[in-house]
């Protein structure tokens, strides 16, 4: 064997690369995936879904194969008044996120009350199902889990969404997709940092705050504000509107690109878009020959700038 | 080249697998720097080109970066391979169809992948963003057949023992397979949360760590010896280096992350072992200064020599840079800003392009036997490389400290984006100069191959640089 010489060398080598594997990946993982999941994790990953990025349910990222996220004031099966609830809805077929399918991952306690009282591995894709997260207390502690109400209060999807009406319904799992999809990552990040940044972005997520969650979409470059409580700094979707067709419409000096293209065709009432007439009449707005610019057009409910404002403004 | 496809091994001349990556690889690097200086527009302009995803900076800018990282350095890389590795073992590469091959299914490979992700089909990880389906297709079509190239050339090589090139060649190979492999498995096993956060960094930080950067300093510890004359100062500096990278920088991928909620023994201890990775920083820097005694006139005098240490040089402020930006006390100040993006540029387009850029230029001349076409052109292409890089790292760095300022200071975000408008329009013409040089080597080397002065047997190109 040509290598006889080396033969130490290459044992140290596997040695050495080992090793180094071992205290870089195994040691942390087995840490990370101790640590239970926090509310935030838990409502996170039940609105988005299985995974983000390419997957078999949406392998164009057109932010199929999501569920929906509805808020709720009435039982749907009963009728009465309830304390507002948000519900996440799976429609038949679609994915579970990834606690309902390795309940393991949302850690100690919440695990177990998953499954004995939320009922969750008697959750059927086929079927679809509906969740929310439900406080409980186990071993004397008070903690979120997540509950099966198909299972536990006969919530079916197809009645939730029916009951809850497109105006509480939003798309947070497309929405996300979207984010992802459209790089808004590559300049604001979702994460605000540990340091002075977050009296201005908010409170930096803690170590639980993921779990269940992919892609995270940290975001590693930060040409923008930091989008992690932005729904909470400003929550008007006329401002969202106009800032995502052009964001100098209401910030002149902003380099964000246009989206634009993410309305689509059509607009809310069904007529073309005409966005040479639009960009005409900007172009002269912006030249101060007109005083007022054109007016943004209203979005169609399924388009994909309607997923977006959904996931923007869910990120409270 | 692509009749050589189905030709019998025995039928293609040495070197032509060479030949193919530098050419693809010159090909990439000039379209990747374009992309990148449209990219730098549209930073400058946001209104340049509008109105269709196509042309939108989230969809493109991971285009650029995937395109220099595994179209113009990798394949300068396995350029470089191609032919060092043979020679440094005096004996044949294992299979020049291996290699073509290799290199077809590389360029095709590459274009699939950075279409779907110019369509924004992506996985959402930086830098491991391709789709599983094109990971998979890199592992067993890209880097395996690599791999196997160097290994068996290296097994059958016909000296006694394996010059440093060469242990890092093939170290290289297997090292950037295994990262590959483990870094994308996120993606197959459905990793979530932190830890598949943390696996993207890891892949990012090892890409750069057991790959780009080794494989650069090793193709150095060729060209310097091999156009000098003199012989590599020390040997055993040499094994500092590789030992050290292979223990050091390997292990530090969380100082990426060091603003997240990781585990807190992990951010410090990657911290620490990020400050060692100056150890073969330094063994390697000063191992080919001191290899270049007597021949500092070279520097002036010959293109490779200049680019490689130029490129040599680099790796000082580089390694200064990133030694001390990942401690905690200066990170929380630059994470996330331009100065990041600044050193990104340093490392890939100061110190490792230099490197690859001097592979190519003598590999091409000494395979084909011609005489370089034109000496101007190829400083010219120098200095525009280094004026422009030089623009682009010094306003981005500027940008980034204004950012880092804004963010500690919480000045509202939108006049730090007003601050920085004036260095995002210099960082634009610093990369369009780049691109323009790559347009002038792209035009030189194809000359070159057509028309350059037959080097006749027994002399070397650059003996015969400044004669007609
Ligand atoms: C080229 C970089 C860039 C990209 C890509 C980008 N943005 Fe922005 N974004 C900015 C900048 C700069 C600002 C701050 C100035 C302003 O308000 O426009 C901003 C502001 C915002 C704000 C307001 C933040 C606040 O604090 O009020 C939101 C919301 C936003 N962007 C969402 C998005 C979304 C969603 C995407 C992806 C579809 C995206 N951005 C893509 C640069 C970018
Ligand atoms: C024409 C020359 C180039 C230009 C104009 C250019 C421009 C850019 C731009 C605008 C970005 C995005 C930075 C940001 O998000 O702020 C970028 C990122 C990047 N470029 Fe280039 N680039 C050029 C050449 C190169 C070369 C030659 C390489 C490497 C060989 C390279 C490697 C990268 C990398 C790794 C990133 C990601 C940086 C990060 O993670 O922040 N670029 N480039």
């Amino acid at each position: 064997m040509a290598f006889r010489e080396y033969k130490i060398g290459a044992r140290l080598f596997g040695v050495a690369l080992g090793g180094s594997m071992i205290i870089t990946l195994y040691l942390p993982t087995i840490d990370m995936t101790s640590v239970a999941a926090t509310e935030t994790s838990l409502r996170k990953q039940l609105s988005y879904g299985r995974i983000g990025g390419f997957s078999y349910e949406d392998p164009f990222l057109l932010g199929e194969g999501k569920p929906k996220t509805v808020v709720l004031t009435e039982d749907p099966v009963t009728g009465q008044q309830i304390e507002t609830v948000e519900a996440y809805v799976y429609e038949p077929g679609i994915p579970f996120a990834g606690g309902i399918n390795h309940p393991r991952v949302l850690g100690d306690g919440i695990t177990d009350l998953s499954l004995e009282k939320g009922r969750i591995s008697e959750a059927d894709i086929s079927a679809g199902a509906v969740f929310v997260v439900s406080r409980g207390s186990y071993q004397g502690e008070t903690v979120n889990y997540i509950e099966n109400v198909t299972a536990t209060r006969g919530w079916k999807p197809e009645k939730v969404l029916s009951v809850a009406g497109d105006a509480n319904t939003s798309y947070v799992g497309s929405g996300k997709i979207m984010f992802v999809k459209e790089g808004c990552w590559w300049c604001h990040t979702l994460l605000p940092e540990q340091t002075q940044d977050w009296q201005y972005f908010g409170v930096p997520p803690r170590l639980g705050d993921f779990n269940g969650e992919s892609p995270t979409a940290f975001g590693s470059d930060r040409k923008a504000p930091d989008l992690l409580h932005v729904g909470s700094r400003n929550s008007s979707k006329e401002w969202m509107m106009m800032h995502f067709f052009n964001p100098r419409l209401v910030q002149p000096h902003s380099i964000m690109p246009r989206y634009d293209y993410m309305w689509g065709e059509k607009d809310a009432s069904g007529n073309t878009i005409d966005f040479d007439a639009w960009g005409a009449a900007y172009n002269e707005y912006a030249k101060g020959e007109s005083l007022y610019p054109p007016e943004v057009p209203e979005y169609a409910p399924n388009s994909q700038i309607r997923y977006l404002m959904d996931f923007i403004l869910s990120l409270k | 080249m692509l009749k050589y496809l189905f030709a019998k091994n025995e039928d293609i001349p040495q070197g032509s697998a060479a030949i193919f990556f530098a050419f693809s690889s010159i090909v990439w690097f000039v379209v990747g720097t374009g992309l990148g200086s449209f990219n730098a527009a549209k930073l400058a302009f946001p209104d340049f080109v509008t109105g269709s995803e196509l042309f939108s900076f989230g969809h493109m800018r991971q285009v650029h970066v995937l395109a220099v990282i595994f179209g113009w350095i990798s394949m300068a890389f396995a350029m470089a391979m191609m032919y060092i590795t043979p020679a440094l073992g005096n004996t044949k590469l294992w299979s020049e169809k291996l290699g073509i091959w290799n290199c077809f299914l590389w360029n095709i490979g590459l274009s699939l992948g950075l279409t779907l992700l110019w369509a924004g089909i992506t996985s959402g990880r930086e830098y491991s963003d391709f789709p599983w389906v094109i990971d998979l297709y890199i592992a067993a079509f890209i880097a395996l057949p690599l791999a196997i190239n160097v290994w068996m050339t290296i097994l059958k090589r016909r000296t006694q023992g394996i010059y440093t090139t060469n242990w890092f060649f093939g170290a290289g190979v297997f090292m950037v397979t295994i990262v590959f492999i483990v870094g994308n498995s996120p993606e197959w096993f459905n990793l979530t949360g932190l830890s598949e956060a943390y696996m993207t960094w890891w892949f990012a930080h090892n890409v750069l760590g057991l790959w780009i950067t080794p494989i650069a300093a090793a193709i150095a510890y060729y060209t310097v010896p091999k156009v000098t004359g003199n012989p590599l100062y020390s040997h055993r500096i040499g094994h500092l280096h590789f030992w050290s990278v292979v223990v050091f920088y390997s292990t530090p991928a969380a100082h990426h992350l060091m603003s997240a909620p990781l585990p807190e023994w992990l951010k410090s201890f990657a911290s620490v072992e990020g400050v060692l990775i100056l150890v073969p920083a330094i063994a390697f820097v000063s191992n080919l200064i001191l290899t270049m005694q007597g021949k500092w006139h070279m520097f002036v005098e010959n293109v490779e020599i200049k680019f490689t240490i130029t490129g040599v040089l680099m790796a000082i402020p580089l390694n200064m840079q990133g030694g001390f930006q990942q401690t905690r006390a200066i990170n929380w100040y630059v994470h996330g800003t331009g100065w990041i993006v600044a050193h990104a540029h340093l490392a890939l387009l100061g110190f490792s392009t230099f490197l690859e850029g001097a592979a190519v230029y003598y590999g091409i001349q000494t395979i084909l036997r011609r005489k370089l076409y034109s000496l101007a052109l190829a400083n010219f292409h120098f200095w525009f490389l280094l004026i422009g890089f030089s623009i682009y790292w010094i306003s981005m760095t500027i940008a980034g400290l204004i950012q880092g300022a804004g963010k500690i200071y919480e000045v509202p975000y939108i006049d730090v984006v007003i601050a920085e408008h004036p260095y995002m329009i210099a960082r634009w013409v610093g990369g369009t100069l780049v691109f323009t040089g790559n347009l002038v080597w792209l035009y030189n080397m194809y000359m070159t191959a057509r028309v350059g002065t037959e080097i006749p047997v027994g002399r070397l190109p650059h003996e015969m640089a400044y004669e007609r």
